[in-house]
């Protein structure tokens, strides 16, 4: 971590909520890594691990250790779990247990709902020009179309009947269309219900014959915040992770209504229904499903407070920064996202700054390297190249607390102003 | 001191870097991505990044990318593709410390608070009799870097420092094998890091100019064969050209692009006395006089004797006059003078000044 500008080492204490560490346990420790003592402005990109689910994952790694897929004690245990954990995400998301399909995370499981599975669909793939990488780059490689947004970020309901129709004329019947619950770089929110409507509407217009075409929604990023339960309803397919949630890293869910046709993508040992091989992530489902359940029943709580709290960040940062505007209006977003775009500043420049004063951020979604890369959904949305160079996502999550948007408030603006004095 | 330590993911910067660790300083690491496209070195590709970031996690010290691609195109790519269809020959890895190391990541380091940048180049910075610092060559002559460095100014070198100067390239790779670090026995980088050598210049700018076929004739205007690009072809090659075996050795004596002719002729058509330097850059003040002038990055420095004119009424050109005749060198090659000056280590030969061929 870089140091502070004025040499200290000290950073004000966070007032710590007595429920977010704990301190005894190694796994909440990050005085080692000195990593402590920073604001994480960045739940987009993963949030922490909420400390009651480490606990419950705990014996699935130790004494409960059991491969599901066998058939003595240790594996019935294992299997009763991965049961009841199943059953506790289909109440949570709307669907039958049968539906969940558990994979490795969001991209296995949008990569699985665009693809169909093996063989790849022989239709084309339909998607937002700001989908996630994991939906938008096998659209692409599937040779797929990609549908306008409006200026909130949202998919433009004449332009995905334009794409449909086209599509319909040039004779190539259209496999999916997927569109994201809420997008994970500004935050906005897609009613799938209108955009289920559009695709009936297009689709029965040009076909002879009922010919559904499959809706699946990138809920990874909506799932923390919005109740899949109502919001997800007219999705045949939704992907989530269990990361983005206070969950484990490395496991995600599929979920296929029965309706709906899908092939496996991993073959093997014939797990999942035949529909995702592979040896059952036993913790990483225990903690998926005690991470959902955790978000379902502090959501209304919890989206109050984080929306209070973006209100007072994103009001604090358009009064203190000038040439800053919020990139897709409040209203349209989840409550967790703010998403800023500043004039005459280089991102990368004010994110390490922010990082010396202690807030982590970012601009956007990361490249392998580690650099930042132009957004996509920037370009979508229109922006200008010269606003996108200062794009600023300050992303609050479940353990944000008024400390963390207090220090936002004093460390972005005088990042501000010291990246426009150096004019780099 | 607090040192932003750039890290490229070879062997010199990674010593360079782990030098002013056990020196005490305060370092960060960085590495500058600059290039997205296909690269033989790998030069900022993902896998360079991760040996620099491998390496900077050995030495225990922070690592940070950034992403300077765009300056990158800017500065380096852009003109190196107009100044070939314009029939100059650019040197990318000059404009890339001129612009790129000693300028955007000299002035994010400002910003960031840091009070140097430190580099892998084999170079020194020595400090003349009244305080004020110059480039001196590497302590390893073969691998001297002074020349590709001499676009920094004075007032640059006081933030800039070259830990591995007063090192050979072996030293330095033992240095690196002492600490066990990842990149002790990577090759050396060669060669433009944006070009791949299967494909090659031509390959490249096909990508981004029209290339022209020419006509290749002698000094007398007698057709002896052709080049599928003209703006690839530079002043005195031999290679490449494809000319019936036999006779003596022809070099490339003319380049005329507005007729797509090259004409080629025997080594003394290469020789000239005198060269005209442009896009100054001097270490302090301007200087004349006699001094050693050097025209490729690992070529032979030959003595001259350098005078001031104005070109027009415009700015100040270096008229270069050769002791003995010189081979010509191309538009738009850098040519770096050196010259014997006192310093508090006694006496240095010291990077002056340069300018590119007009």
């Amino acid at each position: 971590m870089l140091r502070s500008l004025d040499g200290s080492t000290d950073r004000p204490s966070q007032a710590v909520d007595p429920s977010r560490a704990q301190q005894s346990d190694p796994l909440f420790t990050r005085a080692d890594s000195g990593l402590e003592g920073f604001v994480d402005l960045d739940h987009a990109a993963t949030t922490r691990l909420r400390p009651e689910i480490a606990e419950a994952m705990e014996p699935f790694g130790s004494l409960r250790y059991g491969n599901p897929s066998g058939s003595h004690s240790l594996a019935r245990d294992a299997v009763r779990a991965v049961d009841e954990a199943r059953e506790q995400i289909a109440e949570i998301v709307g669907c039958r247990p049968s539906e969940v399909i558990f994979t490795s995370g969001g991209t296995e499981a949008d990569n699985h709902a665009v693809t169909g599975g093996l063989p790849a669909r022989s239709s084309t793939p339909v998607c937002s020009a700001v989908e996630h990488h994991a939906v938008l780059d096998v659209v692409h490689a599937l040779g797929g179309h990609t549908v306008g947004v409006n200026s909130d970020g949202q998919i433009d309901h004449a332009d995905l009947a334009a794409v449909l129709n086209r599509a319909a004329e040039s004779g190539a019947a259209v496999g999916v269309v997927s569109v994201m619950l809420a997008n994970n770089e500004v935050g906005s929110i897609n009613n799938l219900s209108e955009v289920a409507a559009c695709i009936a509407e297009a689709s029965h217009s040009q076909v002879a014959g009922e010919s559904h075409i499959p809706l699946h929604t990138d809920a990874v990023q909506a799932a923390a915040w919005l109740d899949l339960r109502t919001a997800a309803t007219a999705a045949d397919m939704i992907s989530i992770s269990a990361h983005k949630l206070g969950g484990p890293k490395g496991i995600g869910a599929l979920v296929v209504r029965e309706s709906t046709p899908i092939r496996p993508m991993i073959l093997g040992g014939g797990q999942e229904r035949d529909r995702r091989s592979g040896t059952a992530n036993v913790p990483g489902i225990v903690g998926f499903a005690a991470a959902l359940r955790a978000v379902d029943a502090e959501r209304a709580e919890t989206n109050q407070r984080v929306s209070q709290l973006r209100e007072q960040l994103i009001v604090g940062l358009l009064e203190s920064v000038t040439g800053l505007s919020e990139t897709v209006d409040r209203s349209a977003q989840i409550p967790g996202s703010c998403h800023v775009c500043i004039e005459g500043v280089d991102s990368e420049s004010l994110l390490l700054l922010l990082e010396a004063e202690g807030v982590l951020a970012s601009a956007g979604s990361s490249c392998a390297s580690g650099a930042q890369e132009a957004s996509h959904v920037l370009t979508a949305l229109g922006i200008p190249d010269d606003s996108a160079r200062g794009a600023l996502r300050l992303w609050l999550g479940w353990d944000s607390t008024q400390s963390d948007v207090d220090r936002a408030l004093l460390a972005v603006p005088a990042a501000v102003q010291r990246v426009r004095e150096f004019g780099i | 001191m607090r040192v932003l330590a750039a890290l490229s993911g070879g062997v010199d910067s990674s010593v360079a870097a782990a030098l002013l660790h056990e020196d005490g300083h305060e370092v960060v690491a960085v590495t500058m991505k600059l290039w997205g496209g296909e690269s033989d070195t790998g030069c900022c590709s993902v896998s360079e990044v991760e040996d620099a970031r491998r390496a900077a996690a050995q030495l225990n010290l922070d690592h940070h990318v950034f992403n300077f691609g765009e300056e990158f195109e800017k500065h380096v790519v852009a003109p190196y593709v107009s100044d070939h269809a314009a029939g100059r020959t650019p040197n990318p890895c000059v404009e890339c410390n001129r612009h790129l190391k000693f300028d955007v990541l000299l002035r994010r380091a400002e910003l960031l608070g840091y009070e140097a940048v430190a580099t892998g180049h084999h170079a020194r910075i020595v400090t003349l009799l009244d305080g004020s610092r110059r480039i001196a060559r590497g302590a390893d002559t073969a691998k001297d870097q002074s020349y590709v460095l001499y676009t920094l100014t004075a007032k640059e070198l006081d933030s800039v420092m070259f830990p591995i100067g007063e090192m050979t390239k072996e030293q330095v790779r033992s240095h690196a094998e002492a600490l066990h670090l990842r990149t002790a026995a990577k090759p050396d980088s060669q060669d433009v890091c944006f070009i791949t050598r299967a494909s090659g210049r031509a390959a490249f700018l096909e990508q981004r100019i029209e290339l022209h076929p020419g006509r290749i004739q002698d000094q007398d205007g007698a057709t002896l064969g052709t080049v599928s690009a003209v703006e690839v072809v530079t002043l005195g090659q031999r290679r490449g050209l494809h000319l019936a075996g036999g006779a003596a050795a022809r070099y490339v004596v003319d380049v005329d692009l507005p007729t797509a002719t090259v004409t080629v002729g025997g080594p003394e058509g290469l020789l000239c006395d005198e060269l005209e330097l442009e896009n100054l850059v001097w270490a302090a003040d301007a200087v004349e006089g006699v001094m050693n002038l050097q025209c490729s990055a690992h070529g032979a420095s030959l003595p001259a004797t350098v005078t001031l004119e104005s070109i027009g009424k415009g700015p100040a050109m270096v008229r270069v006059q050769w002791h003995e005749p010189h081979r010509r060198i191309a538009t738009g090659q850098s040519v770096v003078m050196y010259a014997d000056l006192e310093t508090s280590t006694g006496l240095e030969e010291v990077v002056v000044g340069g300018g590119l061929v007009r």
